[in-house]
């Protein structure tokens, strides 16, 4: 029962960490609400996987953080022409969390019928995370919103994917997976740094 | 010794040491030499059987243990291994001429090393893990740290990144699917999401945007050389999963959409193609073309459907090798320029030998008489005809398109004043390696047969599919 309501606990987390990341235009704030975010996927993750295992989630989501954050820090904020096409604004962004999260809500129910046994809040967490990683590919064309956009989605589907697949080497893959991301983030970040800046 | 560790990590240990050779010469040399002694290997030494060399015996055990999963090659996987690392070999070797050595080769052998991975692994659905992994590795060989990343790379990264959980997700549908047949609601969400999967992997209608943009920003040979094996293997992953699962072999309605799709991908790959102005976008379209013959070969008659999707792997590897070679040739001469027409006319004559690939590679591609490709597109017209002469109608406008293409660039290229003197200012590594490439050309399509006896055994790879 506890338990239950702790990962209630974290999937409201994962909302308002969401939230956060889509709203916030400081990379400092984005790469601390990214290493926030993984702790309630651990915590959603460790509903089906043993701590040590589930840690392996936290752990590496940290260092792609720290891959992105440690890049970002060398490099000023780029004045990259963003795309018009889509409203900008705090409120829409707002708007289309909120428009995630009825999503979430409304299709939990429906998946937990299909696939019993997985828990609501883990595929909550795991659709809402999917969701606002997805509105992060298409509303933002700047490198670094893209990579933490792939991140989130990456972190929703694998709380869902733990459910069901357990397998070391799975985890062992996703875990690559999911630092190369962040590695290959922090290389097209310095790539599309001008080499004065750098030095 | 074991199959994994030979034909696996090997590729990818050689990867990562040829990153501290210094020289390029050196470095094609040892990625070459090592292709194409892996490629030997797997043609000479059987798999799985002892190997008497005088007083000593040598046995390739097939397979290995990873993190309580395992790594399979068969004996049945030596000629797919022949066909890879053969064609990694043209590769390597022709990366000097079309000046990315340094990027190539290291990389090219660890994301083969991981391809081969992902046929290799069981249970087989973790490759798509292992496939994501060979594209992360794919980014910095494709943009150099001294290049700004275009649009085309983010959103190569994004589609083969969102394609990996819908493949993930349906592999455990599937097997939901096996164990009760009868569930139409999951039977058809698997295969949504298996769809889905694949349209992001293999870059199918209307997901190939990334492709001609790509082709704008970066290296063609290194492009070439991602939109040949990245398309290859995912098609045999894709085979794999029409072999494991019965009921999606011999469902109509799913041949019939891959017939469709890859009708759809020809067709527009080949109109966008007849309209081109751009050397690099016309071979991008060329290639989305290629994907979309083999999602028709894959949706023929099961019976026919692996031989003919296996007689256009070689044909379509030595195609885009010749034209990413040639591309990249011309693009060296424009300054790394993009290549459009205007900027291109009258290079036959200076450049005789990549024009020559160019025009010979496009046609190829479009299925021209005594060219490598010529025999693959007859057996696939055939096929389709069999099918719907409707489909066979519009297989025959999307080769069309791609011939207008191929002569709107011959046009281009020998447009010229009478008097100008033809000269070859290729090197002569670019001669002999794109008169190597040309000949091989030639040779498949005036002697098909010559790669019968590896193209037949292809097939027993897979257990029931084709049989």
């Amino acid at each position: 029962m506890l338990a239950n309501i702790i990962s209630w606990i974290a999937v409201v987390l994962l909302l308002v960490i969401s939230t956060g990341l889509l709203l916030s235009r400081d990379w400092r704030w984005d790469i601390g609400f990214l290493a926030v975010q993984y702790i309630g996927v651990f915590w959603l993750v460790a509903q089906h996987w043993p701590p040590g295992m589930a840690a392996v989630k936290l752990v590496t989501g940290w260092m792609a953080a720290a891959a992105l954050g440690m890049t970002l820090s060398n490099t000023s904020v780029r004045k990259e022409r963003v795309e018009q096409f889509w409203p900008q604004g705090r409120a829409f962004r707002l708007f289309m969390v909120g428009a995630a999260a009825v999503l979430a809500a409304s299709a939990t129910p429906r998946i937990e019928t299909s696939v019993p046994g997985i828990g609501l809040p883990v595929i909550a967490g795991g659709v809402l995370l999917v969701g606002t990683g997805l509105l992060h590919l298409g509303t933002d064309s700047r490198l670094e919103r893209v990579i933490i956009g792939l991140l989130t989605i990456m972190a929703g589907f694998e709380i869902i994917y733990a459910a069901i697949e357990s397998s070391i080497l799975v985890a062992a893959l996703l875990s690559v997976v999911n630092l190369g991301l962040g590695l290959v983030g922090a290389y097209l970040l310095t790539a599309s740094t001008p080499e004065k800046e750098l030095e | 010794m074991s199959a994994p560790l030979l034909w696996i990590l090997i590729p990818i240990g050689i990867g990562a040491l040829t990153f501290f050779v210094a020289r390029d010469r050196l470095l094609i040399i040892t990625g070459g030499a090592a292709s194409l002694l892996l490629a030997g290997i797997a043609l000479i030494v059987p798999i799985d059987e002892a190997l008497r060399l005088g007083p000593f015996s040598l046995k390739i055990a097939s397979s290995a243990s990873l993190f309580g999963r395992s790594l399979v090659l068969n004996p049945t996987h030596a000629p797919f291994l022949v066909i890879v690392y053969g064609m990694c070999a043209l590769w390597f070797f022709g990366a000097e001429a079309a000046g990315v050595a340094r990027r190539l080769v290291p990389f090219g052998l660890i994301i083969t090393g991981l391809l081969v991975a992902s046929i290799a692994v069981q249970p087989f659905l973790f490759a798509a893990l292992l496939i994501e992994i060979a594209v992360l590795v794919a980014i910095p060989m494709i943009s150099p740290l001294n290049q700004t990343p275009g649009r085309g790379l983010v959103r190569f990264l994004i589609y083969q990144t969102l394609g990996m959980p819908f493949i993930l997700f349906a592999g455990w549908l599937l097997a939901g699917v096996e164990a009760s047949p009868g569930d139409l609601a999951l039977t058809i969400q698997s295969t949504v999401m298996l769809g889905l999967g694949f349209a992001f992997l293999l870059a199918v209608f209307p997901l190939y945007n990334w492709i001609p943009q790509v082709m704008d920003e970066s290296s063609p040979y290194i492009v070439g050389f991602l939109l040949w094996s990245l398309p290859t293997i995912a098609s045999i992953y894709g085979m794999g999963f029409l072999d494991r699962y019965a009921w999606l072999r011999t469902s109509a309605q799913l041949l019939a959409g891959l017939r469709a799709t890859g009708l759809l991908m020809v067709v527009t790959g080949g109109l966008w193609a007849a309209f081109q102005r751009h050397a690099g976008r016309l071979m991008a379209y060329t290639a989305v073309a290629e994907t979309g013959f083999i999602l028709i070969a894959l949706g023929l008659n099961p019976a026919t459907s692996t031989d003919i999707t296996f007689l256009l792997i070689p044909a379509r590897g030595l195609g885009i090798a010749i034209w990413s070679l040639s591309l990249s040739i011309l693009k060296i001469k424009n300054n790394d320029e993009p290549l459009r027409f205007t900027s291109m006319q009258g290079l036959a004559r200076s450049y005789p030998l990549a024009s020559a690939g160019l025009i010979l590679a496009s046609l190829s591609t479009a299925g021209f008489p005594l060219l490598a490709g010529f025999p693959p597109r007859i057996a696939l017209w055939e096929g389709l005809g069999q099918q719907s002469l409707g489909s066979a109608v519009w297989f025959l406008v999307g080769l069309l398109g791609l011939l207008i293409g191929a002569a709107r660039m011959l046009a281009v290229l020998v447009m010229n004043k009478e008097e100008t003197a033809w000269v070859s200012r290729e090197t002569w590594v670019q001669r002999g390696m794109l008169g190597v490439g040309l000949i091989g050309l030639f040779i498949l399509g005036l002697f098909p047969q010559a790669l019968r006896p590896i193209l037949e055994e292809l097939p027993l790879m897979f257990q029931r599919l084709g049989r």
